[in-house]
This record gives structure tokens, sequence and C-alpha cells, in this order.
């Protein structure tokens, strides 16, 4: 039943709700308080995104607790396991830089997704510039949070080709224009960071496009047994 | 015999008038050592609280039953980190740095609250705690709005706010819960049962052995002994649990017309002392668990003072 909701609302709000349950796991473990406070604020951000963007596409908590893996239509890099902080950041980096970009262009459009990225939009810079200073210190620190900064892009690298796979629903946006600009900006990130763009495919034969189609890599099961398994334990109640 | 300047002798009756006429002692006025020592204690043990008090509810992050309760909980976890933020800056206006504070907390030789070295078994435990132990919070807390340093004052009045909005939200959820189906009324039953003891035990010892109770009191940190706040605490309690619809889990309670208070009984201070020596159900998980991110951490820290260093950004 769940499959005939075809709205864009509904992969961009699984993006976000995935990426703020992943965020909500450093909870008490950030390397320093003020990143206990960043991070939180950025969940939350993203948690607020989700919740408007699943209304619109039904009920937010059927949406978010009912589904089965399958089901989902999150971009596989938001599901990936935090990894340590380096792996966050580079996610973040490429998860930001990509949604900003595509809120700008929502907020400026006719869609029922404009005035939620007109609002998200400004929420969605501050995530970039968190991300990029970030992975300056990290980049330009330590040797070792150099190694580490360069291994985190490295390793998420082959998921950001699925990015800029045409949403369904948003197909007439500049994809293309989204995937340069985007290239463009990463690229000024690392360079000033003394790190270097990964090299390789940015598009997997199993990674480009598999997450909106409900294709998931193997973590994402054991995140929805946690966040779904006290809803589903309790099935018809209020909380 | 040690003898004391004239000038001490000054310094110390401007300190006691600027007290005994309810003015604020500030970071760079003269003050006694011990009133020092005494402060940066409490504050950091205060700091530490809120740091460690982000791990019992931060276990339910990632299983929060609605989206809704989801946001609300990672606000208020956030928040927690926020005035460990406020506290620490407000122990190092007496001298010490947050370093030093968290490498005493590492090490064990400072304290934090021992109520969260209790675990957080089921969902209505965020209730509970949010009810019970912020509704313990803002109980020591309110008065210390008015203590005589300056800097804390300040931090508590920003604390207070926003420690009673959290009660506020942990009481409406025991309420969803206690008015839901009979598994959540259950569940919030036994949550207030495990929750209710521990909460009386926040005021600290009985009058008759608090040890820093008296100098606190004269020095006006501290306003009201720890059994008054604990009484006043039950007397609050009582009528909101019956409006829960939920029962406190204490067969002396009654009402006491002579006092115009709530009698209850015994606490068990043997348990409390217990918990305070590091032998409660959570003590050794919750330090490892802080220790752990702040060494795992350690790469990062270092990582942005390289990079401050290189590119002249002051770093804290």
């Amino acid at each position: 039943m769940r499959d005939t909701v075809t709205t864009p609302a509904l992969p961009l709000g699984d993006d976000a709700l995935i990426l703020s349950h992943r965020l909500g796991e450093w909870a008490g473990q950030a390397p320093v308080l003020e990143e206990e406070v960043a991070l939180a604020n950025i969940a939350l951000d993203l948690l607020g995104q989700a919740r408007v963007l699943l209304s619109l596409a039904g009920d937010e908590d059927e949406l978010a607790y009912l589904r089965e893996e399958r089901e989902f239509r999150n971009l596989q890099l938001v599901e990936q396991p935090n990894g340590d902080f380096a792996h966050t950041i580079a996610r973040q980096l490429y998860f930001s830089t990509y949604q900003e970009l595509l809120f700008e262009q929502l907020a400026d459009g006719d869609t029922e997704l404009a005035p939620l990225a007109g609002k998200a939009v400004k929420e969605v810079a501050y995530h970039r510039d968190h991300a990029t200073q970030w992975t300056l210190r990290l980049g330009d620190g330590t040797d070792e949070s150099r190694t580490r900064m360069q291994h985190a892009l490295d390793a998420l690298w082959r998921f950001t080709g699925e990015m800029f796979e045409p949403v369904p629903g948003l197909e007439s946006l500049p994809w293309a224009t989204f995937h340069d600009v985007w290239t463009t900006r990463i690229t000024a990130t690392v360079e000033q960071a003394t790190l270097r763009l990964p090299e390789g495919p940015q598009r997997g034969a199993w990674t480009a496009g598999a997450g909106r189609q409900g294709l998931h890599t193997e973590p994402f099961g054991r995140l929805l047994a946690e966040m779904q398994h006290l809803h589903r334990s309790h099935p018809g109640a209020t909380w | 015999m040690t003898t004391i300047a004239p000038e001490e002798t000054a310094r110390e009756a401007v300190f006691d008038a600027t007290v005994a006429a309810e003015e604020r002692i500030e970071p760079r006025d003269w003050m006694p050592d011990a009133y020092r020592s005494t402060l940066v204690r409490q504050i950091a043990q205060h700091a530490h609280s809120e740091i460690i008090g982000m791990q019992p509810e931060a276990n339910w992050i990632t299983r929060a039953p609605s989206l809704r309760r989801k946001a609300i909980l990672m606000a208020k976890v956030q928040d927690e980190a926020g005035h460990g933020l406020y506290l620490y800056s407000a122990a190092e206006t007496l001298g010490t740095g947050r370093d030093e504070l968290l490498d005493k907390l590492h090490s064990g030789r400072q304290k934090y609250s021992s109520i969260f070295n209790y675990p957080t078994l089921t969902w209505a435990d965020v209730g509970a705690i949010g009810w019970l132990v912020d509704g313990a919070a803002i109980t020591n807390q309110v008065p210390l709005c008015r203590c005589s340093y300056g800097p804390y004052a300040r931090a508590m009045v920003r604390i207070c706010k926003e420690e009673s909005f959290h009660q506020r939200q942990g009481y409406e959820l025991l309420l969803t819960l206690s008015r839901g189906t009979e598994a959540q009324h259950a569940m919030a039953q036994d949550a207030v049962d495990r929750w209710w003891w521990p909460s009386l035990m926040m005021f600290g010892p009985p009058d008759d052995e608090s040890s820093h109770s008296a100098q606190s009191m004269a020095w006006k940190i501290k306003r009201h002994s720890n059994d008054e706040l604990r009484q006043r605490f039950v007397d609050i309690c009582v009528p909101q649990a019956e409006t829960l619809g939920l029962t406190l889990p204490d067969p002396d309670l009654t009402w006491n017309e002579e006092r115009g208070h709530w009698d209850f009984g015994p606490i068990d201070w043997a348990e409390f002392r217990e918990v305070l020596k590091g032998n409660g159900p959570c003590n050794e998980q919750r330090i490892s668990r802080r220790r752990q991110a702040h060494e795992e951490g350690a790469w990062v820290r270092e990582a942005a003072a390289a990079h401050a260093a290189k590119h002249g950004k002051a770093t804290r």
C-alpha cells in the first residue's frame, strides 16, 4: 500500500530521517562538548525536515516506523555507519553540499516542496559550513587527522554517484548541473584541506540510484530494527 | 601561629559585607580560598552531572517511539550539553580550566550526581527522568539563581528555564503513557517505582550528616537545607502523581495535618552510599563511556589545535 506513495517528498524525507538518526547516535560520544551541541543541532534540523517531508507523503510515524527496508527510498550514503569522526564529517560534507544545491533549486520552484526547501536551505548552509570547517581542520591538522580524513573521503566516495540520479517526480531539475557544481565545491574544499579528490568510479553498478529504488546496504536493516522496535511492539498505541 | 596581614582582614570584611548585603561576588573580587574551592567543586560536579546525564537519555534517542518524541529528546540532550558548557565556563571564572576538570571527572577525583548511575530500562524511564529527576534538580537549583557567586547564579537562571521545560515534557510523556494502553500504563508505573527513591536521594544526605551545608549556607551558596528541599519536592510530587494516575512506591506516604507536609518513609542511605562509592548499577559503564569518548576524540582535538596554530586562529 505504501508503495503507491510517489511524491518526491518521500525519498528526500527518508534522506533527512536516516541521516538524523545516524547523527543521533553520536549523543554523548562526541570528541568535544561543542560538537555534542553541533551534531545534535544538525540532527534536529534534519529531523525537522524529515517530519515536514514525510507528512507531505502521508503519516510521518507510519512512514518512519512501519515501512520495511525495501520500502525506504533514502540514499545509501546517509545510512552508512558513523565510523570515526572523519567518516561522519565526510558523509556530512558530501550530503550537505548536495542537499544545499537541491534545496536552493526547489526553493525557487513551484512544487509542494518549495516552502520547506526555502526554510531548510538556511539550515543546510550551516551544515555545509560545519562540515567544510571540520574537513579543513582534519585535513590540514595533524598527520593522523589527515590520514583519517582522506580515508573517510575515499571510503564514502562510491556512495556519492547516486545523489545525481534524478529523484522520481523531480526529473526536470538540472541534475547534470548539480553534479558539476557539487564536484567543483567538493574539489575546492578537499584541495584547501590539502587532501586529494578520491579516484575511481563515483557510480558503482550497485550503488548508483539503488537506495532510491529501495536497495540498501547491510547496516541499514539493523538501523531500522533499532529505530522501529518499540513502536512496532505496541501496535496502535499513541506516544 | 599565622599572622594575617591587615589588608587581608580588610578584604575579608568587604567580602563578608557583600555576601551579607545579598550582592554578588564576581570573578575579580577577592574571596576566601575555601569559598573558591567549594564553588569549583560544586560547579564542576554540576557540570559533570550534565555531561554524564546525557548518557541515560541518549540511550533512548535511537529508539524513541515517535518522531515528535525523538525530536524532543534530542533537543533535551543537546540542552544538557549546553548546560555543561555554561557551567564549565562558570567554573573557569574561578581559575580552573575545563580540561583539568574533565581530567578529574575521568579519574574519579570529582563526582557527578548519583542519580545518573541508574539505568534507563524502558522508554517510560525517559518520562520519569524528566518528571522526577529534572523536577528534583529544579527544586535544588532554583535557589541557586540567588547564589552569592555571580557567574554561577546567572548560569542557573538560564539552566532553570530550560530544565523546567524538560520537566513539563517528561510529565506529559508519562501522562500520555499512563492514559494509553494497559502495557503503556504499566511501563509508566514501573519507571516511577524505580526512579522515585533515587530522585529523593538527589537532595543529598540528611541535614545532620551533610558536611558542607553549614558553611555553604553561611556563604549564601546554598539557601535551604537538604531535608527542606527534599520535603518541598515530595509535597509537589504527591498531587502530581495523583493527576498522572500513578502511585508512588512508599507505603508510609501520609498527609500530616499538623506539619502541613507529606510524611514519607525512610530512605535507604546504605544504597546511596554504595552508589556514591562507585558501586551503583551503572557507575562503571557511565565513566568508561565518558573516558572512551574523550580518548577516541583526542586526535580530533589535536587536529583542531594544530590547524589553528598553522592558521593563526585562536583555539580554546
